[in-house]
């Protein structure tokens, strides 16, 4: 018997509430299928399974709040019997047939009358609630702390907080330095154009995907521009987890990431883009999308900016920032020629790395894009 | 295919990109891109659902000339196939 607990899908998060189960009782399931949407401050999160097995029963009504670590559903490992479980903690569940939806099932705990009572009025729900009592008893005391701590789920609200939060601890500790550089940009979007010609719609490249390659691939070779400051020191990472900033629709943002860059082609790195985007707007992202960008890239998009100096996202130490590509006068070969042109910035950790490494970087990065093929 | 069911179509697969879209407020005429907020990734992906449903190749050249909600119905009109046995100019004589 597993039982699969509501895991932590984010540093910042202790709680989430259930929108729907992805399994019924009955279905097999294996390692890295979907069990449950879990809405959270940031987004509504797919919680994975990590074991093999089939599904026992579910503990959870959809639109609960419960902690981080509440039991959600019970899995039979392999060639287990589901004769050999103990009696659910569930009044009278029947080793339910499959398609046939179980009676949602609550985990019965002692609970004081008056708490259950006072948990009735105030809409608590005694699941989500830790029990400070003798056995672990729901208390009416309980009860209330908990529907003080009940967090309002307005979500817009509580990612405003979230980003001061974070970026306020950025400029707080993050001692940043910025540099610029202007980039031309006439063999990437040659390359772009010719390549796409032979493409369909759907397998088509952006521009986007070429400076998420250019700088995964920079990263890469300046490792001080790619990991976490932690503990008062810089930890290199080996991938390049390029976290993207998306603007979500409705105000705030989320840089997911896109894992492993640096060994990526361009194409799958467009592939990837679109669907984090689609499932950012969505609402929809991974845990590890969210945990673990090792650098991030911030493009304010085609109809924006010229340039744009971004914060670093604690504890990484580096973000790249992207201008809008626009036609300029620019010399080349002794003469003026309309150029398309992207001012691309860093924004770097003056405790990690110093201006001069900061400067190869930039360089590094411009240089790859004039080599799009071999991206 | 009918202009009013067209345009009705391509509202809701904008909706599918930006969700809040209010088909009261926007203006058929104007360029969308910067009236919705899309960015060439939900761009990219509205024409590609747009590809999906009507079975459409755009040429990514063409994606200029695909500003305005108007741009597209009247780009759209002109590149669809006729359903078979469907309602297109050809059968119009027959129903």
């Amino acid at each position: 018997m597993i039982e699969v607990k509501l895991p932590s899908l984010g540093a910042d998060m202790d709680e989430g509430t259930l929108l729907e189960w992805r399994v019924h009782p009955g279905d097999e399931v294996s390692k890295g299928d979907i069990l449950a949407v879990v809405d959270t401050t940031k987004a509504a999160l797919d919680v994975e399974c990590w074991h093999s097995g089939k599904v026992f029963d579910l503990l959870v009504e959809p639109g609960r709040t419960m902690k981080v670590g509440t039991p959600m559903l019970r899995l039979l490992e392999p060639g287990e019997n589901a004769a050999s479980i103990p009696p659910a903690r569930v009044p009278a569940a029947p080793a339910p047939p499959p398609a046939v939806t179980a009676p949602p099932a609550a985990a019965r705990r002692p609970v004081s009358p008056a708490a259950r009572r006072r948990a009735d009025e105030l809409k608590v729900s005694l699941d989500s609630i830790q029990g400070t009592g003798p056995d672990g008893a729901v208390t009416l005391k309980d009860v209330e702390a908990a529907a003080q701590a009940r967090p309002g789920r307005d979500r817009a609200a509580d990612m405003r907080r979230l980003i001061a939060a974070a970026m306020s601890r950025s400029k707080r500790e993050i001692p940043h330095y910025y540099q610029t550089d202007d980039v031309p940009l006439a063999a990437a979007t040659e390359w772009l154009r010719t390549t796409n010609l032979g493409r369909p719609i759907t397998e088509r490249i952006l521009l986007a995907a070429l400076f998420i390659r250019a700088v995964a691939e920079a990263a890469r070779r300046h490792p001080d521009m790619n990991g976490f400051y932690v503990a008062d020191e810089f930890r290199p990472s080996a991938p390049v987890h390029v976290g993207m900033a998306i603007a979500l629709r409705g105000g705030g943002l989320i840089a997911p990431a896109i894992h492993s860059a640096e060994q990526k082609s361009v194409t799958e790195i467009m592939r990837d883009l679109s669907d984090l985007v689609a499932r950012t707007r969505a609402g929809k992202l991974r845990r590890d999308e969210l945990a673990d960008p090792t650098i991030t890239l911030t493009s304010l998009g085609d109809e924006s900016v010229r340039a744009v100096h971004g914060v670093i996202y604690a504890p990484q130490v580096a973000l790249v920032g992207i201008g809008q590509v626009r036609e300029r006068a620019w010399v080349s070969n002794g003469a003026v020629v309309a150029m398309p042109v992207v001012t691309i910035t860093l924004a770097a950790d003056h405790r990690v790395s110093d201006g001069h490494a900061g400067a190869r970087f930039l360089a590094d990065i411009g240089e790859r894009l004039q080599h799009p093929e071999k991206l | 295919m009918d202009e009013r069911q067209l345009r009705s179509d391509l509202i809701g697969l904008l909706q599918r990109v930006a969700p809040e879209v209010d088909p009261g407020e926007l203006d058929a005429a104007e360029p969308l891109r910067r009236q919705v907020d899309l960015d060439s990734i939900d761009f990219l992906n509205f024409l590609i659902s747009i590809n999906r449903q009507f079975k459409v190749s755009i040429p990514e050249s063409d994606y200029e000339k695909l500003r305005s909600l108007d741009d597209i119905v009247s780009y759209l009109l002109k590149a669809m196939p006729a359903p078979s046995g469907g309602s297109g100019k050809a059968s119009t004589s027959a129903v």
